[in-house]
This record gives structure tokens, sequence and C-alpha cells, in this order.
């Protein structure tokens, strides 16, 4: 059966309608609170184990070792001397990053999270170089 | 009338991907067309073998943007095959959902593109509108919209849970009601018939003869569905009806897609009232003891066959993929002769092309130095060349 | 004075600056009702204007294969004068036309023809694959919308018994009971007059998937720009025609009133064409042909001939 100009009613409700588009750099856009957005690094669990570098499928995490290094704990009389924490920076390549949280997963310590931070993009490339330190 | 020729690709406002159709026109009248391929060769199976098999779901994922988790899946398959690992039957759930979302997601794109092809810009418009809900299912399961990732060695990486489960089911509530109107929208108004009633012929035999596949396969009466005849996943234990028509043009596809959608939805409402309880992953060795492997999966698009060899270490030897594409654009030529110049983006649409997925036989010629593409009547002189030294003739096939 | 006036008449009002502005902005109306009607934003009412300012700012490539470089840069400029003269005859604001002489709406039908050919010696001239076959579309389809276009309205004007479009509308103006009468003649004009401006379903000769640009493919810059202008221009004076034949014109009024009325029903006109080109897919040029033959121009002659049994009957 054929009906000419199916469509009709619909375009004519559409017309009193608010458009489906959302402004989207005027208005937030909603993300899903599991979103696989930009890694954050916390150098206080990082015990520099380098299974996040070795896991990263585009090779985009680095973990150097921080160029300040906390000083060791005072030695207690009587116990052999506990060897300073090392602690660890992380250098996120987020233009070779693919989001996807392989690393977060992998780490045992959890020093890696993703967060919900999806705008990413920028005109200069050394903003898409992230040290957390 | 004198002929053109017309080129079509690799830069076309029809094509969203480079590839190229050398048109020969009368008129409007096409008499012969040519397809070359190979303009986005990216050489994914190589760096496949310099990679883990953890690392490579994320390369094959991005074998292609609308079928990932197709290629995910098959891949995985394949691997958990050679590792001999026993995935649990949630994780088996999971994905099957995730199928089938994607072909949600995946036929509603299809349906967009072609009101966009025969230049039916509201159905466009309504379609990816409606396809939006299916792409935040697939955001709020896994965490992204088109790179799923849910797949891991040995199971899946998220779990389902309660809340989660009934905001799907709404969603795909909804777009059950819209995909019944967009049924009856393509199927009465007398324009999109024009545009597609005998357009893109393919009978039942060419079909068959040259190896069409999925939904393409399907509109010319072909009854194959990789899911009824050698289920995979949960498949087996699901209710749902192989959709196939029998006008063998794009309408006929057009139809096939329209219906699929439907049983899709009756399938994730399955799923997900049915998730088995337990774990949805378990540990698998990063090595994989040796050995070969092949699956294939029903993509949105037709059958994806993948196969892969393993040497014991944690990287795979040989991974080569068939993208249904490749098997469907043999098909194209023979629509595409006789047909209208009109026709063409549409024709070429209805197989649902996924250049980028296909694109991999690029020849590197060390005594030119340069790489050389190879053609159709190359690969077969070829093809018949190396049976012919194992003893087999197929020249005359 | 009495020189200036002529002279302002053409290049100010109701001629080049207005025609340009109100051209540009029932693009944007247009626009913005599909966008509307297809559930999007649509773009702000700048945005025309922008675009314009924006090609005029642009460099002008004429390619080296083009036949004749003289024709190709001098086309655009050519689509657009006709369409401005034939704006001339038309009534805009005021119950009479400009200039209107009897058997203007002749003229005027001829001179909304010459941007047609225009877009077929553009394409030609480009030699480029897609235009020429984009331009070999552009003429076949003339073929198919430019009988009926006529036909539906030779029917008015036998109602009115003259060839003048002023005196048309200003009968219908003084029997205003007749113009549900001309319904069918009316539709057949915009569906016509929907493939005089090529646009959707009947896009065909320049049909983005198929052909590119089709006959535009090789303009650029300035040129395209122009050519651009020409089409919305082409619109006004479409929608100020099938006002001024069918509708009426401004009702006999004159000045502000009757400018509003005109560009009231200029955009009902615009509205209507805007719904005809959310509502279907575009048809294929062969499809195109059989339509227009076998349906529209017996919908005009129809209304012909209802029109010559109306003026039997009232005299």
């Amino acid at each position: 059966m054929k009906i000419p100009a199916r469509v009709f009613s619909e375009v004519i409700k559409h017309l009193f309608k608010k458009p489906a588009t959302s402004r989207y750099p005027f208005e937030k856009a909603y993300i899903f609170p599991n979103f696989r957005g930009r890694i954050v690094f916390d150098s206080a669990k990082c015990i520099g184990c380098q299974m996040c570098v070795k896991v990263c499928p585009s090779k985009a995490i680095e973990i150097p070792l921080s160029a300040e290094q906390p000083a060791a704990p005072a030695p207690v009389e009587g116990q052999p001397a506990v060897p300073a924490k090392k602690k660890f920076d992380c250098i996120m390549k987020l233009d070779h990053c693919v989001y996807c949280g392989q690393c977060a997963e992998v780490c045992p310590k959890k020093a890696l999270a993703m967060t919900q931070d999806f705008e990413l993009a920028s005109v200069k490339k050394s903003d898409l170089r992230r040290h957390y330190k | 009338m004198s002929k053109i020729t017309i080129p079509f690709g690799p830069q076309h406002p029809a094509l969203k991907e480079p590839e190229n159709f050398m048109l020969v026109l009368e008129g409007e009248q096409i008499t012969s067309a040519g397809i070359n391929l190979g303009y986005n060769h990216r050489g994914m199976e190589k760096a496949a073998e310099g990679r883990t098999y953890i690392q490579n779901l994320y390369l094959i994922e991005r074998v292609c943007g609308i079928c990932s988790h197709s290629h995910t899946t098959t891949y995985i398959t394949n691997v958990e095959e050679l590792a001999k690992a026993e995935v649990p039957q949630r994780a088996l759930a999971i994905r099957t959902l995730f199928a089938e979302l994607e072909r949600v997601h995946s036929h509603l794109l299809w349906l967009g593109v072609a009101g966009y092809e025969m230049g039916f810009e509201t159905l466009f418009m309504y379609t990816w509108r409606d396809r939006e809900q299916v792409l935040d299912c697939l955001e709020l399961l896994s965490g992204n919209r088109v790179h799923y990732s849910i797949n891991t060695l040995g199971g899946v990486r998220r779990d389902i849970t309660a809340e989660q489960k009934a905001e799907v089911l709404k969603r795909i509530k909804y777009l059950e009601e819209r995909t019944q109107y967009y049924i009856k929208l393509a199927t009465q108004e007398p324009t999109v018939l024009a545009r597609t009633a005998n357009v893109g012929k393919l009978p039942y035999d060419v079909a068959i003869e040259r190896g069409a596949v999925g939904p393409t396969a399907r509109a010319s009466g072909v009854a194959r569905d990789v899911r009824k005849d050698d289920p995979y996943l949960l498949y087996a234990q699901l209710d749902f009806n192989l959709i196939t028509h029998n006008t063998n043009d794009v309408f006929g596809r057009l139809v096939v897609r329209a219906l699929e959608l439907v049983e899709s939805y009756k399938i994730i409402n399955q799923v997900l009232n049915n998730l088995p309880e337990g774990p949805v992953a378990v540990k698998v060795p990063m090595k994989v003891a040796p050995g070969e492997c092949v699956n294939h999966y029903e993509a949105p698009r037709g059958e994806d066959i993948h196969y892969l060899k393993s040497n014991g270490t944690d990287k795979p030897e040989r991974l080569k993929v068939r993208a249904p594409t490749l098997a469907n654009l043999q098909s194209v030529a023979y629509m595409l002769e006789g047909g209208w110049l009109a026709d063409v983006p549409l024709v070429i649409a209805a197989i649902d092309p996924c250049m980028s997925c296909t694109d991999r036989a690029a020849v590197w010629n060390p005594k030119k130095g340069k790489t050389e593409v190879y053609s159709w009547e190359e690969m077969r002189k070829l093809g018949i060349e190396q049976y012919k030294r194992r003893g087999v003739d197929f020249s005359r096939l | 004075m009495e020189s200036i006036l002529p002279l302002a008449y053409i290049l100010i009002f109701p001629g080049f600056l207005f025609l340009a502005v109100y051209g540009l902005y029932l693009q944007w109306v247009d626009r913005k009702l599909c966008a509307v009607m297809q559930n999007r934003m649509g773009p702000p009412w700048i945005q025309p204007y922008a675009d314009f300012i924006k090609l005029l700012a642009k460099e002008v490539i004429v390619p080296d294969a083009a036949t004749n470089k003289t024709m190709f840069r001098v086309l655009p400029f050519f689509a657009m004068a006709a369409v401005m003269t034939a704006l001339i005859s038309i009534p805009v604001w005021t119950p009479a036309a400009l200039f209107s002489f009897q058997g203007d709406m002749v003229v005027v039908i001829y001179l909304l023809t010459i941007p047609t050919v225009t877009f077929f010696l553009a394409g030609w001239s480009s030699s480029s694959p897609y235009s020429t076959v984009g331009s070999m579309r552009v003429l076949t389809q003339l073929f198919a919308y430019e009988v009926p276009l006529m036909l539906s309205l030779i029917g008015p004007a036998i109602l009115a018994g003259t060839w003048n479009i002023s005196e048309i509308s200003a009968f219908f103006a003084a029997h205003p009971a007749l113009i549900p009468a001309q319904l069918l003649g009316f539709l057949a004009a915009l569906v016509a007059l929907q493939g005089k401006l090529e646009r959707m379903p009947f896009d065909i000769p320049h049909a983005k998937n198929e052909i590119v640009g089709g006959q535009f493919t090789e303009y650029s810059g300035r040129l395209f720009g122009f050519f651009c202008l020409a089409v919305d221009m082409e619109l006004v004076v479409g929608a100020a025609l099938v006002n001024a034949v069918f509708l009426g014109g401004s009702l006999g009024f004159a000045g502000a009133a009757g400018l509003a009325v005109f560009l009231g029903k200029t955009l009902f006109i615009t509205f209507l064409l805007a719904l005809l080109k959310v509502l279907m897919a575009r048809i294929r040029i062969e499809q195109m042909i059989n339509f227009c033959w076998k349906y529209l121009a017996p919908v005009a002659m129809a209304q012909v001939a209802f029109d010559i049994f109306l003026k039997y009957r009232i005299g």
C-alpha cells in the first residue's frame, strides 16, 4: 500500500517540538558515570611495577622515577634501616592513548584511575603530554 | 551516445571511506563498473603480530568502528579456543547482548545512510536521532559509545547491574516503537519505493556464485546466518527468526535489515531477562599454546571470519581478518552494471560497506620499490597459479 | 529626481538589494523550517549572509579545461540579471508591477528559463565529468517541469482574460472567491517551481551523493556565490510569480500594507516548498520526467479546462 507523503504527520508534529540536538559547548553533555575518559595517576600509590607500561596497547604511558625522591625514614633504634620508598611520576601521552582502560584494570595498587573527563582536544601538542607528579 | 567514464571516489560525498569505482556511462546508464580497493590499507594484520593477545584486542577493535564488537569477539573466541579457556555463561550472555546492541546500532545507522543516499534527509535525521538511544545504552554498559572494549581474555570486563538492565530495557522499548514506525514509513512512502524497488538486482544464484553474505544475501533469498547455521555465544538457546526476503533488490535489503532490528530487540529482551548468574571472567595465562584456529561470526554486515595462528608465545604468529564487505564487493560490480547513475550510491550503500575493514591487499614490490595493489584479475591469476603448483586446476572456474 | 528613481528601482528596491537580502533571508527560512521539521537546530539567521560574504572573499579558480573561460566567468551574472529583470514585471508591493504590459507573463516565463540555461552552459563549459552529467540533467529536467509550469500559469490567465500579470492579480484581488478554484493549478505550479529551483526532491542536477556538485562542481569563490545568490533570488521571484498569478498579489493593498501582504504570502509559499523538500526522497531523472508528464501536466491541463468552463459560466 502506498501512502504519498507518509512522513507528513511526523514532520508537522516536529514543527512544535524542541530540537533533539544538544547545544553542546553551551550545554554540558551528559556523561555516564563509568565512562572511560582521561586517566589520572596517584603517585602515592604507585610502586613502579611498570605493569601498565607493558600492557598499554598504544604505548601511551611512561612511569619514570621522580626527580625529587623522598628522604628515607629516620632509622629506628634496634631495627635494620628501611630504604626510602621510591616515588614515581607518570607521563600520559593523551594523543597516543586509546582510552581502553586496560592500565587502570591491571594496576595492582589502583594508582591509575579513569575519569569522566573527555574534553581533551587541544591545539598545542604539549597539552597532550600530561606529566603527573 | 558517446560513453563517458566517471570516477566515483576515492573522494566522493556519497562514500564515507575511500574506495574507487570507475563507472562507464552511456547517458545516465552504467555499461560497466570497476572496483579498485586498497586506499585504506592500514597494516593491521602485521601490527597484530607485534602485540600481545590482550593488546591486540584494542587493535582488532579498531578494524571497524561500527562492528568493533564483532571483530573482537571473533578474535577472542579464537584465542580462548587455543588457550582452552572455559568462558563463564554470564560473560557469553553479556557478549551476546553487546552483539545485538551493536546490530541495532549498525542497522539503524544503515537505515539513515540509505535515507541520505536516496536523498530522503528526514529519514536520515530521524533514524540517527533514535540511534543515540542505543549508543547511550552501549556507553552506559561499557563506558564508550563506539569502542566498547567489553571483551577480555576469558570473559568480559564489566558486569551488568539491575539498574543498568532496567535502563537498557526502557530504551529498547522506545526503539521498538520507532522501528515499527520506520518499517511502515519505508514500505509505504512511494518515493522510497520508487528509489529502492528493482534497484541493484542480485538474483539468488548470482548471490550464491559471488559469495554474498549477511543481509545482502538474505535479501536475495539465501537463508544464511551464522547465528543459525553454526550457533556461537548463546544463540543456540535463543528464540529468534532468520529473516529473508525474495525481491533481490535494495528494497529487500531494507526490509531485511528493518525486520532484523525487531529480532534483535527480541534477543536483547531474552538475554537481559535471563542473565545467568556467576562470574564474568576467568583468568587466562598470557602465553597461548601453539595451534591454529578459524572462527566465524555474524556481524551486522555479514559473515566475519578470523584466522589465528599461535606459536606458544604471548603474541600471535599470524592473524587474518576477512571482513564481510570484501565478500559483498564482488556482488556490487554485478549490481551496478546496467543500472542508473543515480542509483550508484544507494546500491553501494545497500551492502553496508565498511571499506576500511576490507582493505588488506596491498603488496610491497621490492623490485619496483613501491607498493602495489592487486586487482581482482591479478589476484585470481595468482591464486590459480598457486593451486596449479599444488596440483589443483581452478582455471575453468 | 525623475531620472534617479528608475535606477533606485533597479538597484535598491525592489531590484538587486531587496532581492539579494530577501532571497538570502528566504534561504534561511527554508533551511530553518527544514531543520525544525527534521528535529534539528538549523542555522542562525545570519548564516546565509555570512556564507555569501565568505564566498565573495574566496579565490576564484577557473579550470584549465574550461572550454570558454569568459563564458565561465560571465554566466553567474547572466543568471542573476535575468532573474532581476523578471521581477520588474511582477507586482511586489503595489497592485501593478513597475513595468507591466500586455504579454509580460510570457516574457517573465522566458526570463525565468534563462537561469536554467545558464546552469546548463556553466556545467557544459566546465567540462568535468560531474558537471557534464549535471548539465545534461539540467536540460532533461527543464523539459520535464517547464510545460506543467506554463500550463498551470495559463489557467488564471484565461480566467482573467489577459496576459498581463498585474491585471491577473488585480482580477483575483477583485474576485477572491475564485482563488480556491485554482487549487489544483496552484499545487501543480508549486511542484513545478520546486523542480525549477532544483530543490529536493528534484535536486537531481546537483544531487551531491551522485554527481558531487553537478553543474556547479567546478565553480568556486565569488562566481559560485553569485550562482547561489541567483538561485535564492529565483526563489523570491518564483514565489512572487505564483503569489501574483494564483493568490491575487498584494490583494489591492499598496505601500507598507502591500509589502506586508507580499512578505507574508511569499513566506507561506516558502513554507510549502520546504514541506515538499522534507517529505520525499529524491527521485531519478527518468522518474521525474514520467511524473511531470504523466501526472503534473494532466493536472495543470485539467485546471485549464476547468478555468475555460468557469469563464464560460461566469461570462
